[in-house]
């Protein structure tokens, strides 16, 4: 193997998503956040002996919601099965999960990575019980166990190994993080741990069929960490197999602090996991009638929403993909379009992606927060295609609008006193006092100076406080001087 | 199939219990009769046969989503070998 | 008052409802009788007499305000494997030596709603892993009928303290044989029913697709009055089945002529000893006589019941078992290194030999590589078994054989050979296998004026049926009204 070779990356994702429950997978405890420690831990969930699991139904239609969003096939009969190994923070030794026969089957996810589009295939996601916590504080030299998150609900979904950058792994991560978002099944709270990404990462020579030896980063909570992850992870593997040495199939965490991933030192043998179906749990049957009763509660899905926007408002695929980038992003726009009418979809399209975006960047605000509502900002396109005010004048609308300076945009345009002159006698006098003042540009325009033009441009727009249509006022002069 | 004490180490390993050198060989012995004894079942045709994982032929009733439980943590830590702030205690778990 | 100890429950109820006796009266009677017989017999391993009493003062209470049950102050016994809220739960472990149960079974719940008073807890083979009740942590417990022979097991307390009459009832549990083989060396009538009929909640678990609890007392009659207060549908198991309440009393009266009775001819071959089979031979010229016929079926794959068991059960109970790993409750052993070392040890010392035999067994069979030539094979086994008995059924009402294939046999008879042991279970499993209900009733006495009992299998729902079928058995006979002479 010489250094020339070129690598490539193969990444396939395991992602796990706390489903927006009420109650325990298996119990009736809350699986609020931040409880204090094991309240939130009843008979089954600390798995006193003698207590039994009884499935929550709203965790299954959860799995049906992402079977349906994902166009994958929804088992009409699944089965639980215990995953055995010994950890404090398993209650029970198993983790009751789902193993030969998951409810979801197959799907993927459309993703995009700059102007390049792909489909990511989905091999599996099944419901599973999480596990607690364990809180490495010191406790004279001990570790603490709180079991308030042992049983919450997860789908843990799994894609094929088809990503092959950690750009395109992210892009898939954001895509997962909208859409179940989207559908209402998790709340996407990667601090707190509501979703969470496990990266099996693997390289291989350009052109070779079979795949890599294979590592499994565990725990991804943030994309830029991800990305982090599997950069150092790829180099690291790259810089192995070119010394020399293999790769042996591990189970890494990723360190923040030093940007590296290290191999896992307590899990080694615990890799017999001895599944087989949960005794406690019969067969989980889903008929076609729940699936259709399920469907027909599904709100529009982002990508049949994104060929929406591009066929009916004729929006470009980008725009279209940014829009429906999140379900509130998506219904913000929505109701600024039926407000300042399809007509004004381009201009609408820009404000949201643009100055919207930005200001809740900076007020790191998500678009659910917004001080400025969509009824407000179709106020402002509104008043822009009419001619009432100016883009640049717009600006200032909407920044007034934001800080609460103002109920809409018409009353903020009335109070500043905003409004563009569109009277013509009024424009013309302006103008007519502006070439009387500068008769010198006026002398350079007619001497062949273009730029000269633009200075009187200025200084009537100036003179007009920037209230005159600037497209009036240009030619109003070109009239004037005659051009 | 019959266990060597290797194999029994590893089984007492998955199944967290510690055996001595002695109760292994003694383990052995007797997994080895029991395994013996299961034997038999190889020789049964199953071909084409549907595995019965439960002994009733219906399937799971679910649970609607309702917050049932109050917290009695209290109660079940009573019993508890180690406890402190509310947590379960154990040996330092080294990740 | 020395009358009452053989009285029926129905008998009891009268007695109480009359105010010929109270509820506090009775518990009373029952345990001095307790302190009185048990030493020897190690029955009961947890009392509480003011516990008890205090049960017993509600249950006069109610019965004076005529809010009681027919089964209102009749006290009974539950099988350490039972959780019950603010008693020591042990499963006849180490584990749980120190295990305050913080709640109630569904079992125990039902059955004190009905105003039942708890006399104790009753000893078992751990884990109810065991057929002799020599397993326990807590010592054997010894036949009243001769204490140099075991009980049976796994639910030798419940039987050995109903023989003694310490009391006259007891909750039990049936894996693959626990109530109906220590009821058929005790002289007990006991019942296992469909899998499903009775809740598993806060039944400490063996094997999970295999344990069902059940009634043990002196008749069948006694059996159905217990069953109505235990079964039923509860939602805090998933494999509890939801079927309108029954009484399974209602048949009892019923005559037995047209009766069809099969015979297997698998459980009337070798292995069962000449003692057994004579008395199972009187039983069905009785039952003859009573107006029932008897005739041949074929359970063809029954022979492989107890191998198919012995991976299933110890199976499920590899990972049932996980959960003691002294982290939350139960033992923790005082001395290690890591958390390792602790699971390891806490899992060495709190558990059993029989007990750690079956989780390796378990973790050996489910284990990469094996899975599919034990478990699978097993499962698939199973489903043979079942569908030799749907076959059976075709043909007769009710199954009959004998429950074990010997009397009680001498303390470590079988005890050092663990395959011998659970060849003890081979005409009881497998109904459980196949989820069937079961029930065994005395019927004669063999070697050592020891009991035999008389095994019933029936058809899945059938209780009312086998009920029907025991009683008008129990009122042609009097076995089942013998007491042992040590007890008296």
């Amino acid at each position: 193997m010489t250094r020339t070779t070129q690598w490539e990356v193969v990444i396939g994702l395991e992602t796990h998503a706390q489903l927006q429950t009420k109650s325990k997978i298996f119990s009736g405890s809350s699986i609020a956040f931040g409880a204090e420690p094991n309240v939130q831990a009843n008979a089954v969930d600390i798995a006193l002996p003698g207590v039994l699991p009884v499935l929550n139904r709203e965790a299954v239609v959860c799995a049906i919601k992402f079977g349906l969003a994902v166009g994958a096939t929804i088992a009409p009969r699944s089965v639980f099965a215990r995953k055995n190994y010994f950890y404090p923070d398993l209650p029970k030794g198993y983790q009751i999960s789902q193993f030969e026969i998951p409810v979801v089957l197959g799907g993927g996810l459309h993703i995009r990575v700059g102007e390049a589009e792909k489909f990511v295939h989905l091999t599996r996601a099944h419901l599973e019980e999480d596990a607690g916590k364990s809180l490495h504080e010191d406790f004279h030299g001990r570790t603490g166990i709180d079991l308030n998150r042992a049983g919450t609900p997860l789908l843990e979904i799994v894609t094929e190994p088809e990503m092959r950058s950690s750009a395109e792994a992210v892009a898939y991560a954001k895509a997962l993080h909208a859409l179940v978002q989207w559908i209402g099944i998790c709340d996407g709270n990667m601090q707190e741990g509501s979703f969470r990404c496990d990266a099996n990462v693997s390289v291989r020579p350009m052109g070779q069929k079979e795949f890599g030896t294979r590592r499994e980063i565990k725990n991804l909570n943030s994309f830029r960490f991800m990305q982090q992850a599997i950069d150092f992870e790829v180099q690291w593997q790259i810089n192995e197999i070119e010394e020399g040495r293999s790769i042996q199939q591990a189970t890494v965490l990723f360190d923040p602090d030093t940007g590296e991933t290290r191999s896992m030192r307590s899990k080694e043998d615990a890799h017999d996991y001895r599944y087989f179906p949960d005794p406690d749990l019969l067969p989980l049957e889903i008929t076609p009638g729940w699936i259709d009763e399920v469907k027909s509660g599904l709100p529009e899905l982002p990508q049949a929403m994104k060929q929406r926007f591009e066929t009916d408002y004729g929006l470009s695929s980008y725009d279209a993909a940014t829009l429906t980038a999140s379900r509130e992003m998506a219904a913000y726009f929505e109701v600024v379009l039926a407000l300042a009418g399809r007509e004004n979809a381009k201009p609408a399209a820009n404000w949201v992606m643009g100055d919207l975006a930005a200001r809740l960047n900076k007020d790191g605000l998500e678009i659910a927060a917004a001080p400025l509502s969509a009824q407000q900002l179709a106020g402002i396109i509104c008043r822009i295609a009419d001619n009432t005010i100016s883009n640049k004048i717009a600006r200032d609308v909407f920044e007034a609008l934001w800080t609460g300076d103002g109920k809409d945009a018409d009353a903020v345009i009335e109070a500043k006193g905003w409004k563009q002159i569109t009277d013509t006698g009024a424009i013309e006098a302006l103008v007519d006092e502006v070439l009387a003042a500068n008769q010198k540009s006026v002398e350079e325009y007619r001497a062949g100076k273009e730029k000269a033009f633009n200075a009187l441009v200025g200084q009537a727009m100036k003179a007009t406080r920037g209230k005159a249509n600037p497209q009036q006022v240009t030619d109003l002069l070109k009239k004037k001087l005659g051009a | 199939m019959s266990l060597n004490l290797e194999d029994v180490a590893r089984i007492a390993r998955l199944a967290r219990i510690e055996l001595s050198a002695a109760e292994r060989e003694a383990t052995r012995d007797q997994l080895n009769d029991i395994l013996g004894f299961i034997e038999q079942l190889q020789a049964v045709d199953t071909t084409g046969i549907e595995p019965m994982a439960h002994a009733v032929d219906v399937v799971q009733r679910l649970r609607p989503d309702v917050v049932t439980e109050t917290d009695r943590r209290a109660d079940f830590q009573a019993v508890a070998p180690e406890t402190e702030a509310g947590l379960y205690l154990v040996p330092r778990v080294v990740e | 008052m020395s009358d009452l100890i053989n009285s029926s429950l129905r008998e009891l109820s009268a007695a109480l409802a009359t105010k010929k006796v109270s509820a506090v009266e009775l518990a009373t009677l029952f345990l001095d009788r307790i302190e009185k017989f048990n030493p020897p017999l190690n029955a009961f391993i947890t009392t509480d007499r003011e516990r008890t009493l205090a049960q017993a003062r509600t249950a006069d209470e109610r019965l004076n305000t005529g809010a009681g049950t027919q089964l209102t102050g009749i006290p009974l016994g539950h099988k350490d494997i039972f959780c019950t809220k603010g008693w020591r739960t042990s499963c006849g472990s180490q584990m749980l030596a120190n295990f305050v149960s913080p709640y109630d079974a569904n079992v125990v719940e039902k059955l004190a709603a009905a105003g039942m008073v708890t006399l104790g807890k009753l000893n078992m083979d751990e884990f109810a892993m065991g057929s002799s009740n020599e397993t326990s942590y807590f010592g054997p417990v010894r036949n009243p009928w001769d204490v140099s022979c075991v009980p049976g097991g796994s639910s030798g307390g419940s039987a050995a303290a109903i023989a003694a009459r310490l009391t006259p009832a007891a909750t039990g549990t049936d894996t693959g044989g626990s109530i109906r083989q220590p009821a058929a060396l005790c002289g007990l009538t006991g019942l296992k029913p469909t899998y499903g009929v009775v809740s598993r909640y806060g039944m400490i678990a063996f094997a999970s697709s295999l344990d069902q609890g059940g009634p043990m007392a002196k008749s069948a009659e006694d059996c159905a009055l217990l069953l109505n207060a235990m079964a039923g549908f509860d939602t805090r198991d998933s494999t509890s089945l939801e079927r309108p309440t029954e009484d399974y009393g209602r048949d009892l009266e019923k005559p037995l002529a047209g009766l069809k009775i099969g015979l297997p001819k698998e459980f009337f071959g070798v292995g069962m000893d000449a003692d057994v089979r004579a008395a199972v031979d009187a039983a069905l010229a009785e039952y003859r006589k009573l107006g029932a016929t008897t005739g041949e079926v074929q359970l063809p794959n029954s022979g492989l019941s107890v191998p198919a068991y012995y991976v299933i059960a110890p199976a499920e109970a590899s990972s049932n078992l996980s959960r003691f790993d002294g982290v939350r409750y139960g033992y923790r052993a005082p001395e290690y290194n890591d958390l390792t070392e602790m699971y390891s040890r806490s899992r060495a010392q709190g558990f059993g030999a029989e007990v750690k035999r079956r989780i390796l067994i378990g973790t050996y069979v489910l284990s990469h590589g094996y899975y599919d030539a034990y478990y699978l094979k097993a499962q698939k086994i199973r489903r043979l078994i079942a569908a030799d008995f749907v076959e059976a059924f075709k043909q007769c009402d009710v199954i009959m054989g004998p429950t074990s294939p010997s009397v009680a046999f001498a303390f470590g008879a079988k005890s050092a050979d663990p395959v011998q042991m659970y060849l003890s279970d081979i005409y009881t499993i497998s109904t459980n296998l196949a989820g069937l209900p079961g029930m065994s009733l005395p019927c004669g006495f063999g070697n050592n004026n020891m009991p035999v009992g008389l095994q019933i299998i029936g058809n899945w729902f059938g209780e009312a049926k086998m009920l029907n079928v025991a009683h008008q058995y129990q009122k042609a006979t009097d076995w089942h009204t013998r007491m042992p002479e040590g007890v008296k």
